[in-house]
């Protein structure tokens, strides 16, 4: 099963960029000139993009680079010893919604002292597999167009990423203890 | 909500430094923040270019529209306000369709073309609508069926059974995604009785 669908996975990509331009062809769309159209509006939506991801990015880095966060995951580790969550996949958790790239870095912290097939490599990978950065994500959609107030898209958010750590360290320990 | 994260952010990264007497660690961190984002952005200009060209034959070939009509029942379901036959829809479901097959790289163009649509339908171009927050919901729960980084990262790691990890990765990340849809719904109605 899972075979089959991570083949589909590895042909898609390539598949729907053969498909496209070819079912388009037999259409008789002009598919060079539809290319280039819609190409063009790809690097100023970039530029729209800067300016919100500087200023997420910035914050994020000096939270991070102090210590800050350093600080506050310390201040945290009691609650996972209420919940039974192990308390080495604690920081990937907090920092999975504001920073991917700082998430990734207690994954592979944790694959080289634990190992990817130990107990918590299974739950650190869950984790970080079953959410996406909100912070960023939330940056650049509503950069991208110019929103500014973004009612409660980031509670909304937030909460998914509380559940889906729950139900991550859950899941894990149903399957695998 | 956003301007206290990031306040926050700054002053406790601020109040860490000058507390350790290492106040250098927030000019070090500020400019190496700035230069990730543009690192980040470059990696998005590739992207951005060939994907949203290829969206373009697909729009203009009307696979999106075909797709729209495939799974339009979904697409109403979970955003009600957008019409049917609205280019907004097409471009929803493509984003969708291409998060669940861990098409990471496509996922985000088609994401941004649906804010885009959406945004043509907003009277109000400063404060989101209900939709686009829909969409955001989604988006930020991860839903995925293959998630190829993190089976990358394992392997790199030589991990006897790599792929062992999607069975729970889809559970926790059904559950997310649902639930994000339920929060998203309750806050819609909260926001609708404000008015």
């Amino acid at each position: 099963m899972f075979e089959i669908i991570s083949l589909i996975s590895k042909w898609m990509l390539p598949a729907l960029v053969v498909f496209i331009p070819l079912y388009a062809l037999f259409k008789k769309v002009p598919i060079y000139e539809s290319f280039i159209e819609g190409a063009k509006e790809g690097f100023p939506t970039v530029i729209s993009i800067i300016p919100h991801l500087v200023a997420m990015m910035v914050a994020v880095a000096v939270f991070r680079d102090t210590g800050a966060m350093q600080f506050y995951l310390q201040l945290l580790s009691p609650i996972s010893n209420w919940f039974h969550i192990p308390s080495e996949v604690i920081p990937i958790g907090l920092l999975r919604p504001i920073s991917g790239v700082g998430a990734l870095a207690f994954v592979e912290s944790i694959y080289r002292e634990f190992g990817p097939d130990s107990f918590l490599g299974k739950v650190a990978s869950t984790i970080q597999a079953s959410s996406d950065t909100t912070l960023y994500v939330l940056t650049v959609y509503f950069g991208a167009v110019g929103i500014k107030r973004s009612l409660y898209a980031l509670k909304v958010g937030l909460w998914a990423d509380l559940i889906g750590f729950i139900a991550s360290v859950m899941v894990c320990s149903l399957m695998f203890l | 909500m956003i301007h206290y994260i990031w306040m926050f952010l700054l002053l406790s990264g601020i109040i860490a430094a000058a507390s350790k007497g290492q106040i250098d660690l927030v000019t070090a961190a500020t400019l190496s923040g700035a230069k990730d984002a543009i690192t980040v952005c470059f990696g998005l200009i590739s992207i951005l270019v060939f994907w949203l060209g290829m969206m373009q034959i697909a729009q203009d070939a009307g696979l999106l529209k075909k797709l729209a009509k495939l799974l339009g029942p979904i697409a109403r379901f979970l955003f009600p306000s957008v019409p049917a036959n609205h280019p907004a829809m097409g471009y929803i479901l493509s984003n969708m369709s291409a998060n669940l097959f861990g098409l990471g790289s496509a996922a985000t163009p088609m994401g941004l073309k649906a804010m885009e649509e959406l945004q043509k339908l907003n009277p109000d171009k400063q404060t989101a609508t209900p939709a686009m927050c829909t969409l955001l919901a989604i988006n930020t729960s991860g839903l995925t069926l293959i998630p190829t980084t993190v089976i990358g990262l394992r392997l790199k790691y030589d991990s006897i059974n790599p792929t062992e990890i999607i069975g729970p990765t889809m559970i926790a990340t059904f559950i997310a995604t649902s639930m994000a849809i339920l929060i998203d719904r309750y806050y819609q109605r909260k926001h609708k009785r404000k008015g």
